[in-house]
């Protein structure tokens, strides 16, 4: 197997995989790997953090793709028990043709269970459904200091919230159960609103939110002034009636790294205008299958190959609702100032629910996310205004995401991170986690 | 029609991905292997991925006594079988078989007589029914020794030209037998390989292979396609050559 590196390509720590297959591999795969004896292993999944939080201290990784079976599954409850390797992909793949879909699900289908739990990832419907973990039911863990040993929220419930959300540091995920949602159709009764500027999008959230389980806004980086903020309101709920069909698998690869970013400030201008007005109507109403709808990224298996060599790092951040307008605003005023930032630009409100995990990170608020080409000064001066502002609002950055954040913010802003530490499994250290703890 | 497929070596990397492809239309299995616990993983994954029914049998290939109830076991369970995929081995450390004897003797059991004994086992109850498919795991290691694995070679040789015989034996009843001869596949059985990245397949597309030439009846199956020209140039080097080349 080739190595590995997270999704953002940054920092370019190469990670050597080793291969677990089924459960009882762990224990040994935990000792053998690396030089003898050695700590500061870590489990991979598909890589989908983009960061460095996917990155082993002593760069050697488990690999969990192929430990991927259903242990159990009830298709008159719809709870189902998998191993940790499992997909997203796969348990649509499983469960929809039999009327049951993802409770919650990221912008990627292409994660692991396991990843999904270390993550406590969040979806469109986060202001209905919380995050993904509040509707896992149980984990099966192997420690390397006791063994096999079972969480839920009611049995060892402090073990259960610091690994949900917890980054993978508290034992290798082995099993998860999870509970899924019934659905009638695999379609997706969608509305996009465009609006003109942030005002906008919040008037439109307080609006559609009560009405629609997913919700989602793409905005404009670069448009500044009086368009500042402008873009499309995507809003939708799963049909009640319509096809059970699965989408068809496939999708097109990157054929070579590009010697530089195809994202630069020329490309992306271009295409945020052309994107922005691609929709002339105020308002589009139309149904789209659940693969258009949750997962448009998927249809490039490796769209972060068009970062170049140097890769890219998202910048995503969640700001607490009572400050949210403001903030959020001057945090897009100062992207636009710079000029840099992404194709996607998401705006997200998310709801009240408070989230399972001790380190999970959303929070009642608004969370912003973009991509930003790697140039090491550049990013790192806009982020340092960025982080300030997020800082002093309250609001906090996303793990998963995160190559940059400092030990003193990661610490006020997670303040419960010590608990996780407390029952981190001593063989398991990410580079993340030895940046911010220490 | 719902098929029914019968798998010796089911918690096999490749049987495993062969498997899956026939749950997800609806067929039903006779399962055997060692590992109990995962025979059972594998029996509830085949059946949420859409198996109609699944039935296991515990047993260690190289217990040949048992072959007999195996094989009555899954003719009971379902009156026909119609695909039996014989996938069990072993990838023997070959260092180690050339100065601890019984260790060589004990693989070569496993990868050889083993299913030798079992392809006899089932070769009469397919002649009765007068149909179906036996896929045989071989591998192209079997084509020539080489220094690196030969061990192995010579074991997959053995089922290579056994398996040759009984194709042309069943034949007359119809019985159709196809040896497969994958080439790098990443599986368990490898993973402590430093396998050459390009020339290493996926469970998944040796077992889309193998699918495909299970439904068109073919008779000898490389996997992926690429090693049966390798193998033709490494069967032709002159030995005089080839016992100077490092493989």
């Amino acid at each position: 197997m080739d190595q590995l590196l997270s999704w953002g390509r940054y920092p370019y720590n190469l990670q050597t995989p080793h291969s677990i297959y089924w459960p009882d591999d762990v224990p040994q795969a935990l000792t053998d790997s690396g030089s003898a004896g050695q700590d500061g292993m870590l489990v991979f999944g598909c890589g989908r953090s983009y960061g460095d939080s996917c990155l082993a201290e002593s760069n050697h990784v488990l690999v969990t793709q192929n430990m991927d079976r259903v242990l159990a599954a009830d298709w008159e409850t719809g709870i189902i028990l998998a191993q940790a390797g499992l997909t997203l992909a796969d348990v649509i793949r499983i469960a929809l043709p039999r009327g049951w879909f993802l409770p919650v699900t990221p912008g990627t289908k292409f994660v692991t269970l396991g990843g999904a739990v270390a993550n406590d990832v969040h979806g469109k419907n986060h202001h209905v459904m919380g995050t993904f973990c509040r509707h896992v039911s149980r984990l099966v863990m192997y420690r390397s200091d006791e063994g096999v040993v079972d969480c839920s929220p009611a049995e060892r419930e402090e073990l259960f919230a610091a690994t949900v959300g917890g980054l993978g540091l508290t034992g290798v995920i082995l099993a998860v159960e999870l509970q899924l949602r019934r659905v009638v159709s695999s379609e997706i009764e969608q509305r996009v609103i465009r609006f003109a500027g942030l005002d906008e999008f919040f008037d439109i959230s307080q609006k559609y939110d009560a009405t629609h389980e997913c919700t989602v806004a793409w905005i404009d980086c670069l448009a500044s002034g009086k368009k500042a903020g402008r873009g499309h309101y995507i809003v939708g709920n799963h049909a009640q009636e319509g096809p059970l069909e699965l989408a068809p698998p496939g999708g097109v690869t990157m054929p070579i790294d590009p010697p530089f970013s195809l994202v630069n400030q020329f490309s992306l201008r271009v295409f945020n205008t052309i994107y922005y007005n691609s929709q002339q109507k105020k308002e589009v109403l139309s149904r789209v299958g659940y693969d258009a709808f949750f997962y448009p990224l998927d249809r490039v298996l490796d769209w972060n190959r068009m970062y170049g060599r140097a890769g890219f790092q998202q910048y995503q951040c969640v700001v607490p609702q009572q400050d949210s307008y403001e903030v959020i605003r001057a945090v897009i005023q100062q992207i636009s100032k710079s000029g840099t930032g992404s194709f996607l630009a998401v705006l997200k409100q998310c709801g009240k629910s408070v989230s399972p995990g001790l380190i999970s990170f959303p929070l009642h608020g608004v969370s912003l996310a973009l991509d930003f080409p790697q140039r090491d000064h550049v990013n790192k001066r806009l982020f340092s205004k960025l982080d300030a502002l997020v800082h002093e609002a309250g609001g906090r950055l996303y793990p998963a995401k995160d190559a940059h954040m400092s030990a003193a913010y990661f610490k006020q802003a997670y303040p419960q991170w010590e608990r996780v530490e407390a029952l981190r499994d001593p063989r398991l250290m990410s580079q993340f986690w030895k940046r911010v703890s220490q | 029609m719902n098929k029914t497929i019968f798998i010796v070596g089911a918690t096999s990397g490749i049987a495993e991905a062969v498997a899956r492809r026939y749950a997800e239309q609806g067929a039903q299995f006779f399962l055997v292997a060692r590992n109990s616990h995962r025979l059972q993983a594998i029996s509830a994954d085949l059946a949420a991925r859409g198996a109609k029914e699944v039935q296991t049998f515990v047993m260690d290939a190289n217990n040949s006594d048992l072959i007999p109830q195996m094989v009555d076991a899954a003719w009971q369970a379902f009156g026909t079988i119609d695909v039996a995929l014989i996938a069990h081995g072993t990838l023997p450390d070959q260092q180690r078989t050339e100065t601890d004897i019984p260790y060589a003797i004990a693989e070569f059991r496993t990868n050889a007589e083993s299913v030798i004994a079992t392809l006899a086992g089932l070769a009469g109850h397919f002649e009765s029914q007068r149909k179906g498919v036996i896929a045989v795991i071989g591998s192209v290691a079997g084509d020539r020794g080489r220094a690196s694995n030969y061990l192995y070679g010579a074991a997959k040789a053995a089922i290579d030209t056994y398996v040759s015989g009984l194709r042309v034996r069943l034949f007359k009843s119809g019985v159709h037998v196809l040896t497969i001869k994958p080439g790098f596949v990443a599986t368990s059985m490898t993973a402590d390989l430093n396998l050459p990245e390009r020339l290493t397949a996926t469970p998944e597309s040796v077992a889309r292979d193998i699918d495909k030439a299970i439904t068109k009846r073919k008779d000898v199956l490389y996997t992926p396609w690429f090693w049966i020209f390798i193998m033709l140039i490494i069967r032709w080097i002159p030995a005089a050559i080839f016992k100077r080349i490092k493989l």
